[in-house]
């Protein structure tokens, strides 16, 4: 029992994680329509930036305190990711308008190599660390409910706690405030948000922007637990279910999704995984997303998809 | 002036429903077909088969196959690169496990294997539509780089799924030099364009692009969505299933699951949205352009540093490499979001009215 509840409370934990990233693909995908598969790639270069600063910025300044280069790295990693999602939009996106979704797929997927390149021809193609003082140490909790009690990694649960932060500001900042306002009004029609003075561009800039914060957020998350390394772009793979499974114009889907997927992903992986040799998490999280499709076209939370001739 | 189809009348249907209908356009195939039969195989060395003309024709009927698919049929597939490793893998089986099996059977049965496998893993693509059946499709190309990577029986218990295929001989025709290779390829590419060419101007064709244009429409009149699209499923996959079959076989001689990771998808997906969707050339354009690219930027990058007196490192031209291709692609998706093949089609109007402007 414990050790189930030990996997049950791993698949939440790295579900969130993947909740992180699938934001990302959410956020954009509402208000431009565009799949964005360079998500991973920004997710590689944020923490790339994050973890090269880091380590740059107390040699450029001469100073001894990790936890002020740890903010000036982020702040620095902020600003570039804002460079980024404006030179994206200036340069691709705005050329891009009214095309078809395929041609916009495979434009981010040009932006993805381009991103990976960039990212290892500044920041260098090493293992990089980021140390921003998570807490390695795993706890034992609810020893006087069960015997033995159940392994908890602390860095699990800080990095749970900073996605539900995160998740609770962008849905404040999509419904309270003007801005997000906006953004929903560009979501939900192109034309009527222009003719009534909501300047596109500017929008689509400031969602690339939010998207790479929560890509800059996912990327220090997952760097301090794997290291900064080309890899972390694969991450972005293994959120795609979590976006179909929770239909990719929900921010809860993106959530529900990604908890749904990081348990059914650890509950495969030790309970069906023996049988069959092992290593199933990847292909099993998309056909359970698959599943899911079956029965509901556009994921759980997804706009119901409406066809007129 | 000379590309002008004035004062050509047609007396009759079927001269008027050919392939090429116009003689130009005759010939000139032809003349580049027969360029490439006989031509080729005497001017260029055993490098430019290798690293270039081989890759270029198999990754051109994979491509033909996806853009049936993708082009035709409007199902977009981020999978293509699972269907050429079945396509591969089932191929070695049946050439190791039947025994007298020839080797064009192997090959040929593979893309049937490929085939199958493509009409249960297009059995989503009845319910679910566009992006979301893009990522769907990402299911297909994780399992089988699983299954291949850890079932034991599929690469005939090989450690880490590599395997390998001696020279394979067709007909007592013992193909060995590069050569050889290319001329076999050419010849099974030049069939198959010709299926395909003749299958999307066919009936099942018309049902593709009408499902692709409007699927509710064209089930109001009359279209079987279930059937439509299976086929394209099928078929796609049969090509692309050859092509993996080829690519092990033959251009490689020993492979292992990474050959047909998800890059390849990805890469296969290119050639057909950079050389023009739903255009039979567009497929050649494409992969001409995606072979080629990344050969030619690995020769130049090293002596462009060299101007500015730069010492290029390796690991620094590869990074600089997918940099420029990425950025190249989206470039030309800007430019010409609708492909090669519609800078070609536009150039041959052009090439029409010269030498006046209209």
């Amino acid at each position: 029992m414990s050790f189930f509840l030990e996997t049950l409370i791993g698949g939440l934990m790295s579900g969130m994680l993947y909740s992180l990233v699938a934001l990302g693909f959410v956020l954009i995908y509402k208000a431009s329509g565009v799949f964005n598969f360079a998500q991973g790639a920004m997710v590689l270069f944020a923490a790339l930036s994050m973890a090269r600063f880091s380590e740059w910025i107390p040699q450029w300044l001469g100073m001894d305190n990790l936890f002020m280069a740890n903010v000036l790295a982020f702040a620095v990693s902020v600003a570039v990711m804002f460079i980024v999602a404006w030179l994206i939009e200036r340069l691709v996106l705005r050329h891009l308008v009214n095309q078809e979704g395929a041609t916009l797929l495979m434009a981010t997927l040009g932006i993805a190599y381009f991103l990976d390149g960039v990212g290892q021809t500044i920041f260098g193609s090493d293992i990089y660390k980021i140390d921003v003082g998570m807490p390695k140490e795993p706890v034992m909790m609810l020893e006087n409910v069960f015997e033995g009690g159940i392994l908890i990694n602390k860095e699990d649960f800080v990095a749970a706690f900073i996605s539900a932060m995160l998740v609770l500001a962008l849905t404040i900042f999509f419904q309270k405030t003007a801005t997000g306002r906006a953004l929903r009004a560009v979501a939900d029609d192109h034309q009527a948000a222009q003719s009534i003075g909501i300047p596109l561009n500017r929008i689509w800039v400031i969602v690339w922007c939010v998207a790479g914060i929560t890509a800059l957020v996912a990327g220090v998350i997952w760097g301090s637990k794997l290291g900064a390394q080309f890899s972390l772009s694969t991450v972005a793979l293994r959120a795609l279910p979590v976006v179909i499974l929770g239909g990719l114009t929900s921010v809860p889907g993106a959530i529900i999704g990604g908890l749904i997927i990081g348990v059914g992903e650890k509950l495969s992986e030790v309970y069906l995984g023996p049988y069959v040799g092992g290593g199933i998490e990847i292909w099993f999280a998309y056909m359970l997303a698959l599943m899911f499709l079956l029965f509901r076209p556009q994921g759980l939370f997804g706009e119901k998809i409406i066809d007129r001739v | 002036m000379f590309y002008r189809e004035n004062g050509q009348f047609k007396t009759s249907y079927k001269s008027d429903q050919q392939i090429f209908p116009i003689p130009q356009d005759r010939w000139a195939i032809v003349a580049i077909v027969a360029l490439a039969f006989f031509a080729v195989p005497m001017m260029v060395d055993e490098y430019l088969f290798r690293a270039i003309l081989i890759p270029f024709l198999i990754l051109s009927l994979a491509a033909l196959g996806v853009n049936i698919l993708v082009g035709y049929c409007g199902q977009i597939t981020l999978g293509a690169g699972a269907f050429m490793a079945v396509g591969a893998y089932a191929a070695y089986n049946f050439l190791i496990r039947v025994s007298g099996m020839p080797a064009l059977g192997a090959i040929l049965l593979g893309g049937l294997t490929a085939a199958a496998v493509g009409i249960v893993f297009g059995i989503p693509s009845l319910r679910v539509r566009g992006l979301y059946l893009a990522v769907a499709t990402l299911a297909a190309q994780f399992f089988w780089d699983w299954a291949f990577l850890r079932v034991k029986w599929f690469t005939n218990d090989a450690s880490s799924g590599s395997v390998s295929v001696a020279d394979i001989s067709v007909f007592g025709w013992t193909i060995d030099s590069p050569s050889d290779k290319y001329l076999f390829c050419l010849g099974i590419l030049v069939i198959f364009s010709l299926m395909a060419k003749n299958m999307v101007r066919g009936s099942i064709g018309r049902q593709w692009m009408a499902i692709r244009d409007m699927d509710v429409a064209a089930t109001v009149i009359g279209i079987r969505p279930m059937y439509a699209k299976l086929t394209a499923f099928a078929v796609s996959s049969f090509y692309v299933g050859v092509a993996g079959a080829l690519w092990g076989f033959v251009h490689l001689g020993s492979w292992e699951p990474a050959a047909f990771s998800i890059d390849r998808s990805f890469q296969l997906l290119f050639m057909v949205i950079i050389g023009g969707m739903g255009a039979i050339a567009g497929s050649f354009f494409g992969a001409a352009f995606i072979v080629i690219l990344p050969i030619f930027l690995n020769q130049l990058l090293p002596v462009i540093g060299g101007w500015f007196g730069l010492e290029v490192s390796i690991a620094l031209v590869s990074h600089v490499e997918i940099m420029i291709f990425g950025a190249l692609i989206a470039f030309f998706l800007i430019v010409e979001p609708h492909g090669i093949a519609r800078l070609w089609s536009t150039g041959r109007e052009k090439l029409r009215l010269w030498p006046f402007p209209h």
